[in-house]
């Protein structure tokens, strides 16, 4: 099912959290709506869920297959949700958890017992906790809540999942175990999703599409790759992973940074202040200098527990660098601390004013 | 490893402790009971079953019986609109509601006598139309629901206000209706501290005595309630007679501990559930 | 959508249904009623509204009620701090059952309380016997009044400090006995100064309850006049004598007293949290 909200605007107080939003969800798609605390994700995502209204003035609408259901009950929306803290009804055993959306259809709707008894096994078994059927809540580990708060939100065959930050109470290998459950689960079932998180990882990793939001507003929307190599705005790419930042001018059709150029022949924005952003991995580090043009620095600290080399450094501009390589490379280049060496660029994003370039 | 007292203080200050509570407190209630069978078991049986103390058990019964389902279902409308919405003037309605046990027993009764005596507010009107309720039983039940007012609205507040509205939340997207949500998933959540209010809520509605007196006009056999009719045989010297009625009272304090001691750890236990819930786990 | 701006929206159904019962029934049983005494006051002569509360019974009454309640408050703020430490820190047979027990004057009947303390207390009465031989009264005397008081507010002063007990932390005390400090100055100095927000709020608290008490008290009182009658009491005789007035003017004084106190516990306990959550 297809999903769309238009000119979504929500104040609290006097705090705007979402701010003329505009969104296609493709049916069938898992979407990851993504940003730092405050950026509006879990705002939208109850808006769309009919848990949040949004502002009346001005006008904003939710359409699910181009169906306008502002107004609609939550509970008539046929969506699943699924709370960051599982919200798992404490006094239902697992099982009365799953069946509840199925007991309270009304009477015309609602399936018969055995039918109700029957979904409720098979969802059991699709998150692998038949066994706990008769357990309570308390009685269950974090990741099993959660499956179960999965499983309940399922039951109803909703015509979308909404799914809250549904990892971030767990332990780290937990969540990454869930991660990869769910993006399965999604292959299976094709419901259309939409996931919040906060951790780009998880967002690259499961989605089909990211939306990167900050303050209110939709930053960027597109494949994880796209939002990851060709991030929109400065905060896109801050946001993505790791960046160093540099800061110089474009001079008739060059981006300059100190000795470090870029050719922009296409930019119209010339004489004005630019920044430049490159990822660790797109620099390198020679000892001698050797044509290209490279950034002196001397290294600091070097930090090889972990799955990459990460080489801190002092550039002579005062710019604190951050290198990272391979094992492999770094035992080739024989780096150490207090070395006086030569940074060179392969590849960055400039930004000026208005432009990304 | 927590320091230990000396072994002769600890003695020192739990014997103070105990000879303090056994004193002020365990002789009280003992005597109590040895009072009322001082005359032996026929004496107690014929006071309670005397026709005056058993009319005095059915009115205690009735007026407990209309003012705590009243106060009940208060205490849940009070909860709900308090604890799962955020609206001004919570904290005003919050201390209006403690009000009732801030003011002094005998207060409680004269505001009625105010409103609907003689002299009151409607008392003229309510004589023209040969309605009685002070000196009368609706008197002494607006007298009870007064003082006990706090009771199931005081266990509910903090209950609902720590379990929070996501599960009622889940509940409406999954579909449920108001009343199911109500049933199925609030109820279940608080019966324990709502029984617990509800029992001290009876205990106070049958022991209350400065209030109820004001507004009975101590008619035996017809405006006496079990603490009116205790004092009534204490003050006649039916030494015995006082105290059986006062033991049936007693009893009922007993059972009123007993059933905290019990409800205790599972109330616990609702407020513990949720905090459980937070924290990360695998 | 109605009410829009009072309340922030919320999906939960029957937040005006609640909420307006809650007022309506609020209203009808407890803020009609007591404002009733405070209209009341004001119909009746000033004159006679001062001459009542300043009357020479009326006077004696007040310094029997307050300063006995304030005693009782006193010892019921040393005594329940020994009783909770005695509770919390050490261990012996039937604990539970003592624990339990503290409750029963907050869960006895004032009637019940009150009888069973006078016969206690008489002359012939198991304590009284003793303590005439002494030439010790204590019923129908102030210190009978006393002694009801420090009864029923023994609970109040228990379970303000309880928790506070329980909750604190041994390593404060540990950290003071390596530091070199005897078990008194650890207690003087790091453990009480931790205990008197909750002492002062159980005493408070005490003190509330026992100003308003009535039938625990007007038993062993004897309602001597001028002598062993308490407050409440002369709100009763006032009344049967119909003077309405007069009883509300009482009342009245007995009103702003609850409620000067009421916001003073308030403030104590809300101070105290304060305190609590800044640790």
């Amino acid at each position: 099912m297809a999903i769309e909200v238009r000119h979504i605007n929500k104040t609290f107080g006097s705090f705007a959290a979402l701010r003329d939003v505009n969104l296609e969800v493709k049916g069938g798609e898992l979407l990851a709506l993504l940003g730092p605390s405050g950026s509006g994700k879990t705002t939208l995502l109850r808006i769309i869920a009919g848990l949040e209204t949004p502002d009346p003035e001005p006008a904003g609408s939710v359409l699910f297959e181009g169906r306008d259901v502002t107004s609609q009950r939550t509970g008539d929306r046929r969506v699943g949700f699924v709370f960051q803290h599982y919200a798992l009804f404490r006094n239902m055993t697992v099982f009365e958890n799953v069946a509840f959306g199925l007991q309270v259809r009304p009477r015309g709707q609602r399936p018969a017992e055995n039918q109700i008894r029957r979904r409720v096994k098979e969802l059991l078994q699709l998150i692998h906790l038949e066994a706990m059927a008769d357990r309570y809540p308390t009685q269950l580990s974090g990741g099993q809540r959660q499956r179960v708060a999965l499983a309940r939100a399922l039951a109803i065959e909703p015509k979308a999942l909404l799914l809250d930050e549904p990892f971030g109470a767990l332990d780290a290998k937990v969540r990454q175990g869930l991660r990869r459950w769910l993006r399965r689960l999604h292959d299976e079932v094709h419901v259309t999703s939409i996931l919040v998180t906060h951790d780009q990882d998880e967002a690259l990793e499961v989605a089909d599409r990211v939306v990167v939001m900050n303050q209110g507003r939709i930053e960027q929307v597109g494949t994880p790759e796209e939002v990851f190599h060709h991030p929109a705005s400065e905060f896109v790419m801050d946001f993505m992973g790791s960046v160093n930042l540099f800061h110089g001018r474009i001079d008739s059709g060059k981006a300059v940074f100190g000795p470090l150029v870029l050719d922009r022949p296409e930019t119209a924005a010339n004489g004005k202040a630019a920044r430049l952003f490159v990822r660790p991995y797109d620099l390198d580090i020679h000892h001698a200098h050797n044509g290209k043009p490279g950034l002196r620095a001397r290294v600091k600290r070097v930090q090889s527990a972990g799955p990459q080399v990460r080489v801190e450094l002092l550039a002579e501009t005062g710019e604190a660098v951050v290198v990272e390589m391979s094992h492999a490379h770094y035992r080739d280049s024989r780096v150490n601390p207090g070395d006086g060496v030569y940074v060179s660029l392969r590849d960055g994003r400039v930004f000026t004013e208005d432009y990304a370039i | 490893m927590k320091r230990q007292d000396p072994l002769l203080l600890r003695c020192g200050l739990t014997a103070a402790a105990l000879l303090f509570l056994a004193v002020f407190v365990a002789l009280p209630l003992f005597a109590v009971f040895a009072q009322a069978l001082e005359k032996g078991l026929a004496a107690y049986w014929t006071a309670i079953a005397d026709p005056d103390a058993l009319a005095s058990i059915r009115l205690t019964l009735l007026a407990a019986g209309i003012a705590v389902p009243m106060n009940l279902v208060f205490g849940l409308a009070a909860a709900w609109a308090i604890a799962k919405f955020q609206f001004p003037g919570k904290n005003l309605l919050i201390t209006l509601i403690d009000l009732p046990f801030a003011v002094s027993p005998v207060i409680s009764g004269l505001i009625y006598v105010l409103m609907f005596g003689a002299q009151g507010w409607l008392g003229p009107w309510l004589s023209d139309r040969g309605i009685k309720i002070i000196f009368a039983v609706p008197g002494i039940v607006l007298a009870t629901i007064f003082v006990t007012f706090p009771f199931v609205a005081r266990e509910l507040i903090p209950l609902m206000q720590a379990q929070g509205t996501e599960e009622e939340e889940a509940a409406l997207v999954l579909g449920a209706s108001g009343r199911q949500l109500f049933w199925r998933v609030t109820l279940p959540n608080i019966k324990w501290s709502l029984l617990y209010g509800v029992i001290l809520c009876s205990a106070r509605a049958m022991g209350e005595f400065g209030a109820v007196s004001v507004v009975s006009g101590h008619i035996r056999g017809e405006t006496n309630t079990m603490p009116l009719h205790v004092e009534i045989l204490y003050n006649e010297y039916n030494f015995a007679g006082a105290f059986a009625v006062a033991s049936l009272l007693a009893l009922l304090a007993l059972v009123t501990l007993v059933a905290k001691r019990l409800l205790e750890r599972k109330m616990r236990q609702d407020y513990a559930d949720f905090k459980a819930a937070e924290s990360a786990e695998g | 959508m109605a009410g829009r701006s009072f309340k922030h929206f919320s999906i939960l159904p029957g937040f005006w249904p609640a909420l307006g019962f809650s007022v309506l029934y609020l209203s009808l049983i407890v803020l009609a009623p007591l404002s009733a005494v405070v209209l009341k006051t004001t119909t009746a002569s000033w004159a006679h509204f001062w001459g009542t509360i300043t009357s020479p019974s009326v006077v004696a009454s007040y310094r029997l009620s307050f300063g006995a309640s304030l005693a009782a408050a006193a010892i019921n703020a040393v005594f329940g701090l020994l009783v909770a430490w005695v509770l919390v820190r050490y261990s012996f047979p039937g604990k539970r059952l003592v624990d339990a027990l503290v409750d029963l004057p907050f869960a006895l009947p004032t009637a019940v309380a009150g009888i069973a303390l006078t016969t206690l207390y008489t002359e012939h009465g198991w304590i009284g016997r003793l303590l005439a031989r002494v030439g010790i009264r204590v019923a129908f005397t102030p210190l009978g009044v006393l002694v009801a008081l420090v009864f029923i507010g023994l609970p109040f002063a228990v379970r303000s400090v309880q928790p506070v007990l329980e909750d604190l932390d041994a390593e404060i005390e540990d950290a003071a006995a390596s530091l070199g400090a005897s078990r008194w100055r650890t207690f003087t100095r790091v453990v009480f100064p931790l205990l008197r927000p909750a002492l002062l709020t159980g005493f408070a608290m005490s003190f509330a309850r026992a100003l308003g008490e009535y039938g625990s008290v007007v038993f062993i009182s004897g309602n001597m006049p001028m002598r062993t009658e308490i407050t409440p009491l002369l709100i009763m005789t006032r009344l049967e004598q119909y003077d309405y007035a007069g009883a509300t003017a009482i009342a009245l004084v007995m009103l702003v007293a609850s409620f000067a106190l009421l916001l003073a516990i308030n403030l104590l306990q809300w101070r105290s949290r304060r305190y609590a959550e800044a640790r």
